[in-house]
């Protein structure tokens, strides 16, 4: 198996969900130019949970923009879910993100003025999904997170924990291969973030990848596996043997 | 389907922010309405005139006094006699339909009923150049002018002015036109028509009798018509009087002429072209208002898409095209422009209702006037929104996500 991933990706379509290869991004600020992330390898295969940690400045924020197709690298080749899309237009990596990404950030991000309902269903609107359609499995993502008699609420009817749950609803609406989590519990108290990382442990458990940024080694234990950055290079990457007891 | 999603959620935010967004659409909504309500005025008066030269006849040649001018001095108003009238019907040999006129308002009275109407005295000829009927009795004749007779045709509604109603009461009665009995002979049928003449009102007399037993003997008459049996004869006509009038004259070849002569057509050419000055001064205010109502909407659509930064942000991290932002936003543009244009045509319609209810001005709200004034916001809409979506639509999800 490992060494039929090695000879090359044409052969393995299987479980790879990311695939990186000299991952490189530069940025020019002013007179300067900033090196973020400096050529970086990574494999993550379907049903990972990944810990992406490091400090500020290790390059952990762009290389999560280029994994989740909101940024394109300077260089290097990524592929996610066996698609080449290091190399795609700005409309084509927006199809690629609606389809196969779902994204939990810290700041929740939700429409104000829509409804719990309303906001998981954004990423089926752009699908094209019918409303009918919509509709239904916005309501089956809010009752897998708990919120079914929550779906005509507005976000600031809403506490912080709850509104993570929407926006994990959100993520999850679209069946994306992966799920990015960007310090999902940034913004939460010590019993929702515990809350949260046990919803993305039991999505882990049935099979959904998930790729999570944080700082927090308590919440980085959660993961099965971690990755750490540091000047824009992977330091150190190993999995998690206390997975299980954590949670 | 996602156009359905896209209308909405512009629908969603212009809700959102109701009063800044009527606010911002007055601009629009002033400016349409202006417009509207000056073409519904325009529109009437265009109605009323065109109504009323239709009923003169299109045919018919008004020769009115000019001025006499010797090196270039005025020297007053010029007469037209019964001479010139005579002349023209003599010489022209069947061409012309002939009729003077002289009037002037009188006190009339019948019975114990008064009232000051308009007295017009003319030949039998001048109900067949403006194609009178009759409803009761008879017109009268060539020789009851000859003999200078005191008989009178009523126009249709002059008999209500002398308290009787139905007017045929009237006929064969005798009324008193200052102070002077006349046989009342035939009424005439309705002509309609409001305006400037009124012939529903009038009362007709022998030019003859209102020359020299009512108005004076004063061989001054206020104007000649002259009608052809077609249209198409007018140039003719037209060279024909012009010749016999400075014959009878005595203008020296060169000479300007002492008279003036007018077709209804010519008349009605001259309005038209007044109107389209009209139209071409509204179109310029429209455009003005428009101008600045759209720069207003140019300026709520910048201040919308950075207030929604984030939410750009969100949607494009969503899955959202550039396309899906800018639609968004150009819709919400168009959406704005499009109330305020329905807006702007509701108020000018009342106005227009309004003004011709407590003014009684003429007006008519034209569907074209309507569908062009709301195709006009729509056009505004899609312009003045273009920029502020384009901005939307290329920015960078990464940017608008951090955007405070």
């Amino acid at each position: 198996m490992l060494a039929r991933i090695q000879v090359g990706r044409s052969t393995t379509l299987s479980d790879e969900i990311i695939r990186t290869e000299g991952l490189t991004k530069h940025y020019v600020l002013g007179a300067e130019t900033v090196r973020a992330v400096r050529g970086v390898d990574l494999l993550i295969r379907r049903g990972e949970f990944v810990a992406v940690m490091g400090p500020s400045g290790s390059g952990k924020s762009t290389l999560m923009n280029m994994i989740g197709c909101l940024d394109t690298p300077t260089d290097g080749k990524y592929w996610l879910n066996n698609q080449l899309v290091s190399e795609l237009t700005d409309d084509d990596l927006a199809r690629v993100r609606n389809r196969q990404i779902g994204f939990v950030f810290q700041t929740f991000n939700l429409l104000p003025r829509a409804t719990a309902a309303h906001n998981v269903e954004l990423p089926l609107i752009y699908a094209g999904v019918s409303s009918k359609e919509r509709r239904r499995r916005a309501e089956e993502k809010l009752a897998l997170v708990g919120l079914e008699d929550r779906m005509e609420h507005k976000p600031p009817e809403l506490s912080g924990g709850q509104r993570q749950r929407v926006a994990v609803a959100r993520a999850l609406v679209n069946e994306p291969a992966l799920l990015l989590a960007d310090e999902p519990t940034g913004n939460l108290d010590s019993v929702t973030s515990a809350d949260i990382m046990r919803q993305l442990n039991d999505l882990n458990k049935q099979g959904q990848t998930i790729v999570l940024v944080t700082h927090e080694h308590d919440i980085a234990e959660h993961a099965k596996r971690q990755i750490h950055l540091k000047d824009g290079f992977v330091e150190r990457d190993f999995m998690n043997e206390m997975v299980g007891s954590a949670v | 389907m996602l156009v359905f999603e896209i209308v909405m959620v512009a629908m969603g935010a212009v809700r959102a922010n109701l009063l800044r967004s009527v606010l911002t659409t007055l601009g629009i909504v002033i400016g349409i309405a202006a417009v509207i309500t000056m073409v519904a005025l325009g529109e009437g008066a265009q109605q009323q005139i065109q109504a009323e030269i239709n009923r003169m006849g299109t045919s018919v040649l008004t020769i009115s006094p000019g001025q006499q001018r010797s090196f270039g001095v005025s020297r007053g108003d010029t007469e037209l006699s019964i001479d010139d009238a005579l002349a023209l019907r003599v010489e022209t040999g069947g061409l012309l339909t002939v009729s003077p006129e002289q009037q002037t308002y009188m006190q009339i009275s019948y019975l114990r009923w008064n009232s000051r109407s308009r007295v017009v005295g003319v030949w039998p000829e001048y109900f067949n150049i403006y194609d009178h009927e009759l409803l009761h009795g008879r017109f009268f004749t060539q020789s009851e002018v000859q003999g200078r007779r005191r008989v009178a045709v009523l126009g249709y509604s002059a008999s209500e002015d002398l308290g009787e109603t139905p007017p045929e009461i009237l006929l064969g009665e005798t009324i008193q036109i200052r102070g002077i009995g006349f046989e009342v002979v035939g009424i005439l049928a309705e002509k309609g028509g409001s305006g400037f003449l009124r012939p529903d009102e009038n009362i007709f007399i022998p030019q003859s009798t209102a020359q020299y037993r009512v108005m004076g003997s004063r061989d001054r008459l206020n104007t000649i018509y002259a009608a052809t049996e077609t249209p198409e004869e007018l140039d003719l006509a037209y060279a024909e009087i012009d010749r016999i009038m400075r014959r009878e004259h005595r203008l020296r070849a060169g000479e300007d002429a002492d008279f003036n002569i007018r077709n209804n057509a010519d008349m009605l050419e001259t309005f038209n072209e007044t109107r389209q000055t009209f139209t071409m001064l509204l179109a310029g205010i429209a455009g003005i208002s428009l101008l600045v109502g759209g720069i207003g909407i140019m300026n709520i659509m910048l201040v919308s898409v950075t207030e929604r930064t984030r939410e750009i942000g969100v949607r494009k991290a969503l899955g959202a095209t550039k396309r899906a932002i800018m639609t968004q936003f150009l819709v919400e543009a168009l959406f704005l422009c499009v109330l305020g244009g329905l807006l702007g045509v509701a108020a000018g319609y009342a106005a227009a209702e309004a003004m011709s209810r407590f003014a009684e001005w003429e007006t008519a709200v034209s569907p074209q006037a309507v569908a062009a004034a709301i195709g006009f916001s729509a056009a505004v809409g899609l312009f003045f929104g273009m920029w502020p979506a384009r901005r939307a639509a290329a920015l960078d999800p990464i940017d608008a996500l951090r955007y405070e």
